[in-house]
Formats: structure tokens, C-alpha cells, sequence
């Protein structure tokens, strides 16, 4: 039942013992704060950079060079855009020279809306990443797929960047990750303590390692009416807008994309091909936005077996989300309506 | 410290080689063999000097060199061949720095530990710092050098570099150097920099300084020799600024024609060695021809090697990954219906 928080926390830890992980860093990454949502408390590797975000990912690309595995970690994605033209270099840089220079690095960072952050904190960035070819993009929409994707993204020799759904970071897994005490046991073994930690060790239970492979979607609900296509925040309450139209006889089939680029075109495709409907929904801004791409790709492929309109759900396209409650919510798709439009498209013939 | 007369006519063939590359680099433009051409005629004396130092190799246990685009000269001094770099002029497939997809003088070579090239100024000083600690880490003897034309020091990369260089305590092997040649393409840096020497700015970092000519053989090598040996010996970073002059402008976009307000300094170390009776005008002659056949020879050679294959730019966009569904084996174009390609 771990939180998503310390899932990641696990996975850094097996990454850093047995992955060859030396370099878990950012800006209040290392002791004493352990990360700002504390995914990063009492690992051994983790250290504390200057703010300076073009630094940590600049030195994330020598290190890799260097043969290295570093996990940088830009605080929020919010603060990603300056470091826009790294991005595209560590993208290109295997192409660009042929294979030599291949980049295997992480770069984690908290993404999308949810806890009321503001317009620096609620940002999402998944269209703008899906560009950077030579990236893979990935988005965990729970504690278990965020082990694995962990694990599978430290492992793969391309740039990864992990977008962790900030708004996710304290939801709790429905199992156990294999090897996790129970929930009391987890937390009073790798939850630093509020106050001075400065005699505070983990003490780590062993969890198994486990792969999340890259491309691969999961399908977490199986269904004949309709394809709803989501990943991150988003993919639980779709999830929950399934169960409920379910009452109402609705048979929805709910993909997980998780892996933003590469992505899983194989299982959308048949899903589609299948129950005729499809609707992606993210938190995203609607223009432009990554799921338009498989829209497309949906029109293009599949156009004549169709049943209905396809559908686009994403944020509005308005430069940020504001504060209020009532703007948050009102920027961003919320449960009701998403359960609304899918009830249309279901109905629609 | 003075070169004895067998250096200073390795080091002159050196000069001569690397300024007989830069005009065949010069002239492929013009002949149709090359799009672009970006060098460093003028520069040659520092950066020929420059690769001498170099503890050429592969990995952490050698030294690590972030260039910006005028180092044809270092690349030499580190045993580059000159067809490799009319390879990198004409595209070729055969081109081992980018197989055809980069600009002359954007160098990438794994083998000698040369980092890629980058066209945006700046960015090596922030990635440098990565090859510094990764040496750091494990007690290594290399050390990591990165270098910039001095109006690229207006970048913030700059300061970033520093900063990290010099993190109390955590100090990085990393040789910083600029390359002062007054100009940034067109825009004199003395109206734009408000500062005696950039290497100044280094000092405000606790990072120890030095300004040398780099237009000066001797001074150029022994210049850099002391720089390489404080890095080596405290593992601590080192600023150092060179003067130098630009003969041809920034690239071929602006002409790439002779600036005769700057002296060649390759002329005057010539001069100078004729006087000292170190070298005959036909013994350097034949030395300049040596360089100019080998030049025409690359071409020629060349010439006749393959251009890349249009289908061959999916490769490497992704290495292959034994994690990925999608890419593990070999690049896949999601645009196509055909599946792996």
C-alpha cells in the first residue's frame, strides 16, 4: 500500500544499489528535506544542487556521457523551460553522432495540476516533450506502475523524462509492491521524521525489482462500449468514470498509457477496432495537445470504424491555472464532467 | 621556457597542417563539396597547442575536451586525421564525427573522448561539469577542458559553469578557457562586455585565473602547460584566457574573407623561424605543400565515398533498449504502416 512518494523512494533506493545509480540530485534533493514531496529521504546517492535547473540537467549530460546513470530532478516542470535547447541536445545527441554518444540519463520532475499551485506549479508538459525526439516521455498513474517505470527508465540507455503527477504523489497503491511490509511497517521504515533527521537512517525493505516496459500501455479496465485512453492524474478518475457508467450498463474499456513517447499504438488500435468510441482525456492544455496526435492517428487508421465522433478531453488553452478552487477546476477536466461526455459519446450512434 | 628548434618545427608542421585544412574546409564551400564552413584560421597557434596537452583516450581515466567550433587545429594535435574532417565538410556517410548530419568543425569522437559540438554557444559549459565529477568520483588522473569564444561567455551557461566548478568543497578537475578573439560574428565585445578580461569574472568563483597571447607559440604551449598542470595537481578548476586573432571571420555566411586588420600570427612565427635559420622559405615550402597535397588527396579521395542513404535518418534516433517494447530493437517510424522499418 505504499504512496507513490515512496514507491519512488524504493525504487531510487534499488536503483542506487543495484543499478549503479551515483547521482540522485537536484535542487533540495539530498538530506536534510529529501525533495519537496519527499521522494528523495535517506538515499544514499542523493545530493543537493544549486537552483539552477540549465546546471542540473547540463551536468545530468556529462555525467551520462561519462558512462554514468544520474537521476536529476528539476523541482517542477513549471521551471523545465528554461532548459529548453538542453533538452533538444540530450534529445539529439545519439543521432546526431551516429550511436556514440547515447544519453542514459533520468530526468524526474512533478508535473500537471491538482494541489492548488498556481500557475508555476500546476503546469503540464507532456505535448512539449513528446516533440523532443530522441526522448522518451513516461507518466505513472499509480504507486506500482511508478516502481516499474522507475526502474525501466533508469535502465534504458535513451534520456527519460519521468513526469510524476504531483497531485498522485500521496495516493496509495491498491497492492503491494512484491516485498513491501505493511503500510504502518513501510512508513515507519523510509518516512524521515518530522524535525531534526540529522541521526535518522531508513532501514529498507527488501522489495523485488519489477519492470514497467517503456511503450507499453495497460489496460486497466476491459470493455466492448467504448476506448477511454488517459495516463497520469487523469487515468484514476477515468477509471472511476468507468466503474460508475458501469451502472448505467455501459461497458467501457480504460487504457493507461504511461509511456507518453513511445507510445502504445498497438493496444489503442485494438481497443478501437473493438468497441467503435474512443475519447482521450488528460490534463494537458487542448492546444496543442500530445492526444491530438493519436486522434489523428485514430482518423487516419480507423475512420471507417467508427461509431461516433472521436473525443478529445484536455485542459483549457489559457496561459495558466489559477489559484482559486473555482479556477483550477474549471481549467482542468474534472470527474463529472468527463463521466458527461463519455455518457454522450456512449449514447451517440 | 623555450621550445628547442626540433619542437619548434614539430609544432610549426603542426601550424601549417591545420591552416592547409582550414583553406581545403575554406574552398569546399566554394567548390560545391560543402554547405557550410565555420574554423578557426588564426586561432591555430592556441589550439594546436591546445590538443598537444590533451591525455588522449577513451573514458574516465583520460581528459574529456568540450570544444566549441574552431578546434580543427586541437583535433590534429590529438592525431585526427585531416580526411575526417573534409568527411564532416562534405556529408558523407563516411563522416565518423556525424555521418553526414552536422556542420563542419561540430566534432564527436567517442574513441578520444571529444564531446559533441553544439551550434548553440554556451551549452558545454553547463555539461562539462558532468565529465568533471564523473573524473572526480573515481581518482582520475584526466580531467575535463572546456572551451568558448568570448562573446559566448555572455551566455548564462557561463556563469553556470563556474558556479559548479567551484562548489565549496566539491571543486571540479575542469580546465575553463576563453577564447578571445574580439569579435562575436559581427559585434565587437568591448561594447558589449564591460570588462578587462572575461577571465575576470572567474575570480568572483575562487577560481584561479591567467590571460596569455595565444598568438605566441611558446607562450600559447607553456601557457596552457601551467593551466593543465593545476588541474591535474589540485583537481580544482582553472580560468584561462587566450588572445587571439580571427582571419576569416565567423564562417563562410559572412564571406570567410581575409581580415587584413589582423595580423597572421602564423606568418610571423614563420618569420621568426626563417631569422633563427631553424627553417629554409624551400624547406617550408615543402612543408606547406606536404599539407596542401594531403588536402586535395582527402578530397579527391572522398569525392568518390558514399553520401548518407535517405532512409537512414530513423538510425540512432533511439539506441536500443532492452526495457522499451517499442524501440528495443532498432528504430521504429510511427508514422508507418509497414511496422519496423
Amino acid at each position: 500500500m505504499a504512496t507513490v512518494a515512496q514507491s519512488l523512494r524504493m525504487a531510487l533506493h534499488y536503483a542506487e544499489t543495484h543499478l549503479g545509480v551515483q547521482d540522485i540530485y537536484g535542487e533540495d534533493v539530498g538530506a536534510p528535506l529529501g525533495g519537496v514531496f519527499g521522494c528523495t529521504q535517506g538515499l544514499d546517492k542523493a545530493w543537493n544542487s544549486p537552483l539552477d535547473e540549465r546546471g542540473i540537467l547540463g551536468t545530468a549530460m556529462g555525467l551520462a556521457m561519462a558512462g554514468q546513470k544520474p537521476i536529476a530532478e528539476v523541482q517542477f516542470v513549471d521551471y523545465i523551460f528554461n532548459t529548453i535547447d538542453l533538452l533538444k541536445l540530450a534529445g539529439n545527441s545519439n543521432w546526431l553522432t551516429v550511436g556514440q554518444f547515447p544519453m542514459q540519463m533520468v530526468l524526474m520532475t512533478p508535473t500537471g495540476s491538482g494541489i492548488h499551485g498556481s500557475p508555476y506549479h500546476s503546469h503540464s508538459f507532456e505535448a512539449w516533450a513528446a516533440r523532443l525526439a530522441g526522448w522518451k516521455v513516461v507518466m505513472p498513474s499509480n504507486a506500482i506502475n511508478a516502481y516499474g517505470l522507475l526502474l525501466a527508465a533508469v535502465e534504458d540507455p535513451n534520456p527519460v523524462l519521468y513526469l510524476v503527477p504531483k497531485a498522485l504523489m500521496r495516493t496509495e497503491s491498491e497492492t503491494l509492491l512484491p516485498g513491501e511490509p505493511g503500510k504502518r511497517e513501510l512508513r515507519d521504515a523510509i518516512d524521515a521524521p518530522l524535525g531534526d533527521r540529522s541521526e535518522w537512517k531508513p532501514k529498507w525493505p527488501a522489495i523485488d525489482p519489477f519492470y514497467t516496459p517503456i511503450g507499453q500501455a495497460e489496460v486497466v479496465r476491459s470493455g466492448y462500449d467504448m476506448t477511454l485512453v488517459s495516463f497520469g492524474r487523469m487515468l484514476p478518475i477515468c477509471k472511476q468514470v468507468a466503474d460508475e457508467l458501469a451502472d448505467e450498463e455501459y461497458d467501457i474499456e480504460v487504457i493507461d498509457l504511461l509511456s507518453i513517447f513511445p507510445y502504445d499504438w498497438k493496444t489503442i488500435s485494438q481497443s478501437i477496432q473493438k468497441t467503435g468510441k474512443v475519447m482521450f482525456v488528460n490534463e494537458d492544455t487542448d492546444v496543442v495537445n500530445f492526444t491530438e496526435h493519436l486522434l489523428r492517428k485514430t482518423i487516419d487508421e480507423h475512420f471507417y470504424e467508427l461509431l461516433a465522433r472521436p473525443v478529445l478531453m484536455g485542459g483549457e488553452p489559457i496561459p495558466g491555472i489559477g489559484l482559486a478552487e473555482e479556477l483550477e477546476n474549471a481549467s482542468v477536466p474534472q470527474f463529472n464532467q468527463i463521466k458527461d461526455k463519455a455518457r454522450r459519446l456512449l449514447r451517440e450512434n | 621556457m623555450k621550445f628547442d628548434n626540433a619542437f619548434k618545427i614539430k609544432k610549426f608542421k603542426l601550424l601549417i597542417k591545420s591552416r592547409e585544412l582550414e583553406y581545403r574546409l575554406m574552398s569546399m564551400v566554394k567548390s560545391g563539396d560543402g554547405f557550410f564552413w565555420i574554423g578557426g584560421p588564426g586561432e591555430e597557434i592556441f589550439n594546436a597547442a591546445l590538443g598537444m596537452h590533451v591525455h588522449v583516450g577513451e573514458g574516465l581515466h583520460y581528459d574529456y575536451v568540450h570544444l566549441h567550433y574552431r578546434h580543427a587545429a586541437t583535433l590534429l594535435a590529438m592525431g585526427h586525421s585531416m580526411i575526417d574532417s573534409v568527411r564532416l565538410m562534405r556529408n558523407t556517410s563516411t563522416d565518423p564525427y556525424s555521418g553526414g548530419r552536422s556542420f563542419s568543425g561540430h566534432y564527436a569522437h567517442k574513441a578520444t573522448n571529444v564531446m559533441p559540438v553544439t551550434s548553440p554557444v554556451g551549452t558545454q559549459f553547463v555539461v562539462a561539469p558532468g565529465t568533471a565529477l564523473a573524473q572526480k568520483r573515481v581518482g582520475s588522473k584526466g580531467i575535463s577542458i572546456v572551451t568558448c569564444g568570448e562573446a559566448s561567455t555572455a551566455e548564462p551557461d557561463f556563469a553556470s559553469g563556474l558556479l559548479w566548478a567551484s562548489r565549496p568543497g566539491q571543486e571540479l578537475p575542469l580546465l575553463i578557457i576563453v577564447i578571445n578573439n574580439r569579435m562575436g560574428i559581427s559585434t565587437e565585445t568591448k561594447k558589449v562586455q564591460n570588462l578587462k578580461h572575461i577571465s575576470d569574472r572567474a575570480k568572483a568563483f575562487g577560481i584561479t585565473t591567467s590571460v596569455i597571447n595565444g598568438n605566441d607559440p611558446e607562450k600559447a604551449y607553456y601557457g596552457l602547460g601551467q593551466a593543465f598542470n593545476y588541474v591535474r595537481k589540485y583537481k580544482k578548476p582553472f580560468c584561462l584566457e587566450a588572445q587571439v586573432n580571427r582571419l576569416y571571420g565567423h564562417s563562410s555566411a559572412s564571406g570567410a574573407a581575409r581580415d587584413q586588420n589582423e595580423a597572421d600570427p602564423l606568418e610571423i612565427f614563420e618569420k621568426k623561424l626563417v631569422d633563427e635559420g631553424v627553417l629554409t622559405t624551400s624547406e617550408i615550402k615543402a612543408i606547406r605543400k606536404t599539407y596542401q597535397d594531403e588536402g586535395l588527396q582527402a578530397l579527391n579521395q572522398v569525392r568518390k565515398e558514399p553520401m548518407p542513404e535517405a532512409k537512414s535518418i530513423y538510425d540512432h534516433v533511439y539506441a536500443p533498449s532492452p526495457v522499451d517494447v517499442v524501440y528495443g530493437k532498432r528504430f521504429f517510424n510511427p508514422n508507418s504502416n509497414e511496422g519496423d522499418i
